[in-house]
């Protein structure tokens, strides 16, 4: 089946705020998880709502961001989205991860040699 | 940086001079042999040497400090957190060391102006107020000051920032303080007023406190009133709602967990009666903890130690407990439901939250109190309410009691474009059912059904559901969360109802 993500971006990375979000990626998977399409969407200005009725309009079924309110966050699990929240790290590595199928919300994806997480989570 | 002895010098540069030599030298020791990247491995669980006779162990050092505190490396990662930031921000500072701050503080002025950044060029302390969203996806005015940290030759090594919680502050800063009342909470009643005076006394206590009442009373407010008025009040207030997680989820959050205790456990996790360590733990809807976990907070409450799942090891914490319910416990212990004991450990102090129908003369107090806090927000000039308004207001049953009463008053002054508050303004369902003292007082479904339109004759009952859905969105003031809990429902049930009727646009 073929899953459509959108990710809150802000330059390399996943945005901090899924709110403040003024660019956003929505990538096309197909069944075996290869890229069928990439889009790259900057937005006139940042609107969680407008964030909201733009994943209802392109019918995107995984929605990858950080910090999301609680309010836009039962919104779109109401819609029967798939919210992986809290996600820190280059977007990249983001979308890797989901299409290895090993992204879950909260994941920690940074680099960080010398603290003892030299493995992401 | 690191010295052949893994002797490190930090050198605290006062801003406001960078000339005059630092009077204070302190010499944080650490491991030999530790390479300049480990430094975030062992901030925390570097001394202090140098300042006092005995060295300081730096993480007991910032935990005492009683706001929000982090240090970051010279890339704005996170080295330290303190305790208070971490309740704050919900984050484990284990597992967010080396993260960018901006991801982990989720700040609304990040993006625009990084004050750390502004700290390093302007040689002063840079101050900004905004709003954090922090782990558990709330929303959380703040205030943040940051300071660069330099090393001799004035270059920025790292930077120490302090994070106020500002939703206190910003609530009092709206004219809040009452005349008439105790912290938020304000009343005239003789009921109110035998709870003012008990609030003080109770406070300076640490036994355990129970408060019950009807939904929308003021429960929270009470529970934060009893914090603050403490001793404990510069300590962290943690609120757990008992009814929000599953088992599993909830007992990992209050007791916390050891890395490698249950599959995705992938560090430590204090849990929030540590976090909450010298300050309060509220509970909310009690008596929807599940039986399991009651057995391990009676434990908890006898010998005050928390054993995370997992670890063999206890840990002391000195918390004390506060908890709400609008269930009737002592019915839910006949029927097997709660446990005894926990009752009565719980029961120590009981505060009951009188519903505003029994408020003699609050009503009146708290629609002035609302009208001006709103009218304030909004900027909107309103003088008063007209007598039909007023007197439609004063006899309503207000089964939704304070939180009601203050959402309709919000919808009011949103509504109203003139200088009084008439009938046109208030919610239909107030003008329409002829809302009178004697209607029905439950919080269930049947209170939000409209008298009136059961005496038109037979109906179909999903225009009855479709109604009595429509009053509770009103009565909330459109929040879906408190509107399902007036119909008695949970939320996802609300919303597909909601959708069922096409009531979700």
């Amino acid at each position: 089946m073929v899953d459509k993500v959108l990710i809150t971006i802000r330059e390399e990375d996943v945005a901090p705020r899924f709110d403040l979000a003024t660019e956003v990626l929505i990538v096309t998977l197909g069944t075996r998880g290869e890229v069928r399409e990439q889009k790259t969407m900057v937005l006139p200005h940042a609107s969680p709502e407008d964030l909201c009725q733009q994943i209802l309009t392109e019918e995107v079924q995984t929605v990858i961001c950080g910090g999301i309110e609680e309010e836009f966050h039962q919104y779109l699990t109401w819609k029967k989205r798939r919210v992986l929240d809290s996600v820190m790290g280059p977007w990249e590595r983001a979308l890797d991860r989901y299409r290895q199928g090993g992204l879950q919300a909260g994941a920690i994806l940074y680099e960080r040699v010398g603290t003892g997480y030299e493995t992401d989570r | 940086m690191t010295s052949a002895l893994g002797l490190d010098r930090i050198q605290i540069i006062p801003f406001d001079n960078e000339t005059r030599p630092p009077k204070a030298r302190a010499i944080v020791r650490r491991p030999a042999r530790v390479s300049a990247r480990m430094e975030a491995t062992v901030a925390s669980s570097a001394e202090i040497h140098g300042l006092l006779k005995s060295p300081l162990d730096l993480a007991t050092l910032v935990d005492a400090v009683p706001m929000g505190l982090a240090l970051l490396d010279e890339d704005r990662r996170v080295v330290l957190f303190n305790r208070a930031l971490e309740a704050l921000t919900g984050f484990d500072r284990e597992l967010v060391r080396g993260v960018p701050c901006r991801d982990v503080l989720r700040s609304s002025f990040c993006p625009q102006s990084c004050p750390a950044l502004e700290a390093a060029r302007s040689h002063q302390a840079a101050v900004r107020k905004g709003d954090i969203i922090n782990r558990d996806r709330r929303r959380i005015p703040i205030r943040l000051t940051s300071l660069a940290l330099r090393d001799a030759a004035g270059k920025p090594v790292g930077f120490l920032e302090t994070v106020e919680d500002y939703s206190q502050r910003l609530r009092l800063g709206e004219g809040l303080e009452p005349a008439f009342g105790v912290e938020l909470m304000i009343g005239r009643s003789p009921k109110m007023e035998e709870l003012f005076r008990m609030i003080p006394v109770i406070a300076q206590t640490d036994s355990s406190v129970l408060i019950t009442g009807e939904t929308g009373t003021g429960k929270d407010l009470l529970a934060e009133a009893l914090h603050r008025l403490s001793g404990r009040a510069r300590e962290p207030f943690i609120k757990v709602n008992c009814g929000a997680l599953p088992e599993t989820l909830l007992e990992s959050e209050l007791f916390g967990h050891k890395k490698g205790a249950f599959t995705g456990a992938v560090a430590d996790k204090p849990g929030r009666l540590r976090l909450a360590h010298g300050g309060s733990l509220y509970l909310t809807e009690i008596g929807d903890l599940p039986l399991p976990l009651q057995v391990k907070l009676l434990t908890f409450l006898d010998d005050r130690v928390v054993y995370p799942l997992g670890d063999t090891r206890g840990y002391a914490a000195d918390v004390r407990i506060i908890a709400a319910t609008n269930h009737q416990l002592e019915e839910m212990v006949r029927e097997g439901r709660f446990r005894a004991d926990l009752l009565f450990r719980l029961n120590v102090v009981r505060l009951h939250l009188a519903p505003l129908r029994e408020r003699a003369g609050d009503a009146a107090l708290l629609l002035s109190h609302f009208l001006a806090r709103f009218s304030s927000r909004f900027q909107k000039k309103i003088r008063g309410f007209s007598d039909e308004a007023r007197e439609r207001l004063l006899v309503y049953a207000y089964p939704g009691n304070v939180r009601e009463l203050r959402n309709i008053v919000e919808y009011a002054v949103n509504v109203c474009q003139e200088p009084v508050i008439g009938l046109e303004h208030l919610p239909v369902y107030l003008t329409e059912a002829g809302a009178k003292k004697d209607a029905p007082l439950s919080t269930g479904s049947t209170a939000l059904l409209n008298p009136e339109s059961e005496a038109n004759g037979p109906v179909r009952w999903t225009e009855i559901e479709k109604r009595l859905i429509v009053n509770a969105l009103i009565r909330a003031g459109g929040r879906r969360k408190e509107a399902a809990d007036l119909l008695g429902w949970g939320r996802s049930t609300l919303w597909r109802k909601m959708k069922q009727y096409g009531l979700d646009s």
